[in-house]
């Protein structure tokens, strides 16, 4: 019976039925970071269980870390005491940890597929519910609570029930100036940030068989705006060779049995999805969040909904609170709405060619006069890549802060925080009430380059415009 | 480990209205900076309960009448955003018992069921029906029969869906599942050996 990618890896993976009716699911790669960890190390002492595969595991540290502070102890010292903790932690079992000092340390879904750990056809799961974007290489990658960490280290398994697949062809051409984030921004402005429940989202179509492993990651990273637990594409040769030469990667022979096993676990041409969607990539405009949920976005030409031009009780509801929250005015177009703060960075739009390609165009620009920006790589490993090519510079010209590597202002656990009310253009995935730190912030998610345009215009705009983009 | 079968939750409830009620808001990122999850409980719902200064803003978990409640009634797609179990634990710490919305994130369903805390959705208009009576009298005793899937109060009896796997797993006390994925490890090392990425 021909199968998907998801069915095949689930069955490959698949340990023994639990009582429940659940799965008891061999998960191949953990990754783990400072935040959702420390209290599974502490479940574990206490039930003095030792980690099942410690060399299954790994570890970086993202959420807490500064980005202008690079000695210990940091100036915070509940953050010292979480990077302490995770230190201990891998020393006393035997993780490896990407810490500071090892040049790799990151975003840890950054760092997962540069360091080649992310593979097809194998299980991921973390501690955190951008786990999804290791799927962009074929995985089946999902976040995981604190106790089920737990599950992981002890066990190498967790108890999950299987999901529904929903494959979304996105067909034809992306117009310029439209980009990886404006298609996943689109895609759950129309399912909706819950269309996913209980679904795997599986990505394809012409606009992801032409995109880089890159851009693959940064669609795979929001599926879980948009509900989704998990977002895969099938692997091909894009994937195969991100993959070669990386650390973790297999060499020799073992590459080219790897390739080919990795090869028979794309989804079958003929298998049965439960849902099937299309969506086409000329409907998909450079699109801006407006609300306090990522589904709540429109295009840059668009003007912000008016809670009284709709029917629906609900979304009323949910525009009204939206809006009394943004202080945003119904009917007045997004475009031109000012801006306090610029964030390039995170785990969705983080990586080289993110910096690249607003690097292209904002060369020889200036950041409007009293907007603060900031620029900030998702790993070491970016940041070194960028400095090489000179992009720090050109950040740094442009009126951008150059940053260390860290999650930084996505959730600003970190000093990087909107102060008040401040109104953020970020390149992140959570425009949520108090996202960014401050518990009046307010957040536009965007494409890096509508992010770099609203820095240098001062103003929400669009880059198109703004950089002469065609 | 002997786990309480969870066959049911008795107590009075309090209504937390509104749609897609992240994990951010539930418990905000900036009280993650601990190592264990003692004492989130007093940190739940922060920024909608307290102005910066700390004083109180208008919330129902900041009226004296609700106080006491350990089952927490709410709107569509509750939990949705992070993985952070930090959130169900803020939700367990803080005294609820139980929670039944019109419906749940993934991730957050399945945090809390391995944590015990039962999680049932409901129609718009059953909630409805009980947020009134909860209003009319903040003392309505509220079972939450998990194994019935029903929700009695004042006379009234209405339907609470809970998923059949989280369910078994909680009536019949396997809702942490460690024990049984301990039974099953001697098959893991097995499966393991034969997928190439997982060599040692
Ligand atoms: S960059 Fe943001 S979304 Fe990504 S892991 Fe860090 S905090 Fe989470």
């Amino acid at each position: 019976m021909p199968k998907s990618l998801f069915e095949k890896v689930w069955d490959a993976h698949t340990v023994r039925k639990l009582a429940n009716g659940q799965t008891q699911l061999l998960i191949g790669t953990h990754l783990i970071h400072e935040v959702t960890s420390p209290q599974a190390f502490g479940m574990l002492r206490d039930l003095k269980l030792k980690v099942a595969m410690p060399h299954r595991t790994f570890a970086t540290v993202d959420h807490i870390i500064p980005t202008d502070q690079l000695v210990e102890p940091y100036g915070d010292p509940l953050a010292q005491a979480m990077m302490d903790e995770l230190r201990k932690s891998c020393r006393e079992f035997g993780i490896t940890f990407f810490d500071r000092a090892s040049g790799k340390q990151g975003i840890v879904h950054i760092v997962g597929p540069e360091q080649g750990i992310t593979q097809p056809g194998t299980t991921i799961a973390c501690g955190d519910s951008h786990t999804s974007t290791h799927g962009a290489f074929g995985a089946i990658a999902f976040g995981i609570g604190t106790t089920q960490i737990r599950d992981v280290l002890a066990t190498q398994t967790i108890a999950l029930g299987k999901l529904k697949v929903r494959r979304i062809n996105v067909t034809g051409k992306l117009r310029p100036g439209v980009y990886a984030k404006d298609v996943i921004l689109h895609i759950i402005r129309t399912l909706g940030v819950n269309g996913g429940t209980g679904f795997a989202y599986e990505y394809g179509g012409e606009v992801f068989d032409h995109f880089s492993m890159e851009e693959r990651m940064t669609v795979c990273n929001m599926s879980i705006e948009g509900g989704a637990r998990a977002g895969y594409v099938n692997p091909d040769e894009t994937t195969f060779s991100y993959l070669k030469g990386r650390p973790y990667s297999p060499k020799g022979a073992a590459w080219d049995s790897a390739v080919a096993q990795w090869k028979s676990f794309a989804s079958d041409a003929d298998c049965y999805y439960d849902d099937v969607v299309t969506i086409a990539a000329a409907d998909i405009a450079p699109t801006v969040t407006w609300g306090i949920n990522p589904g709540q976005g429109i295009s840059i030409a668009e003007a912000i909904p008016d809670p009284t031009k709709t029917t629906s009780v609900d979304e009323k509801a949910s525009i009204e609170e939206a809006l009394a929250y943004m202080k945003l005015k119904p009917g007045a177009p997004i475009k031109g709405t000012k801006i306090d703060v610029a964030f390039i960075g995170s785990c969705t739009n983080g990586r080289l060619s993110d910096f690249q390609e607003v690097a292209r165009f904002v060369r020889g620009r200036k950041v409007a006069a009293g907007v603060k920006a900031i620029a900030v790589p998702g790993s070491q490993i970016v940041a070194l890549q960028c400095e090489k090519l000179g992009l720090d510079k050109i950040f740094s010209e442009a009126g951008f802060e150059w940053r260390a590597a860290g999650c930084s202002m996505c959730l600003a656990m970190n000093p990087d925080k909107l102060i008040g009310d401040q109104l953020c253009a970020s390149s992140s995935n959570r425009n949520f009430k108090g996202r960014q730190g401050s518990p009046t912030g307010r957040t536009l998610l965007m494409s890096p380059l509508m992010v770099a345009a609203a820095a240098v215009a001062g103003s929400v705009a669009d880059a198109r415009e703004v950089f002469a983009v065609n | 480990m002997a786990l309480e079968k969870i066959t049911s939750r008795t107590g009075r409830g309090v209504y937390v209205p509104g749609n897609d009620i992240d994990t951010d808001r539930i418990i905000p990122a900036r009280f993650m900076k601990c190592v264990t999850f003692d004492g989130l409980g007093e940190f739940l719902f922060y920024d909608v309960r307290k102005n910066a200064d700390g004083t109180n803003k208008p919330h129902p978990l900041n009226e004296s009448r609700f106080k006491g409640a350990t089952l927490l009634f709410s709107g569509a797609n509750f939990g949705c955003g992070s993985s952070r179990e930090h959130a169900p634990q803020a939700i367990q710490k803080y005294g609820f018992q139980a929670v039944i919305a019109e419906g749940f994130a993934e991730i957050f369903f399945g945090n809390c069921t391995t944590l015990g805390i039962p999680c049932a959705t409901a129609s718009r208009a059953d909630i409805a029906t009980i947020a009134s009576a909860i209003e009319a009298n903040p003392q309505t005793e509220i079972v939450f029969d998990v194994a019935k899937q029903e929700i009695r109060f004042g006379g009234q009896t209405v339907k609470a869906a809970v998923r059949e796997t989280a369910r078994d797993a909680l009536v019949n006390g396997r809702w942490d599942a460690i024990g049984e994925l301990l039974e099953g490890v001697p098959q893991v090392k097995a499966m393991a050996a034969k997928l190439p990425y997982l060599a040692a």
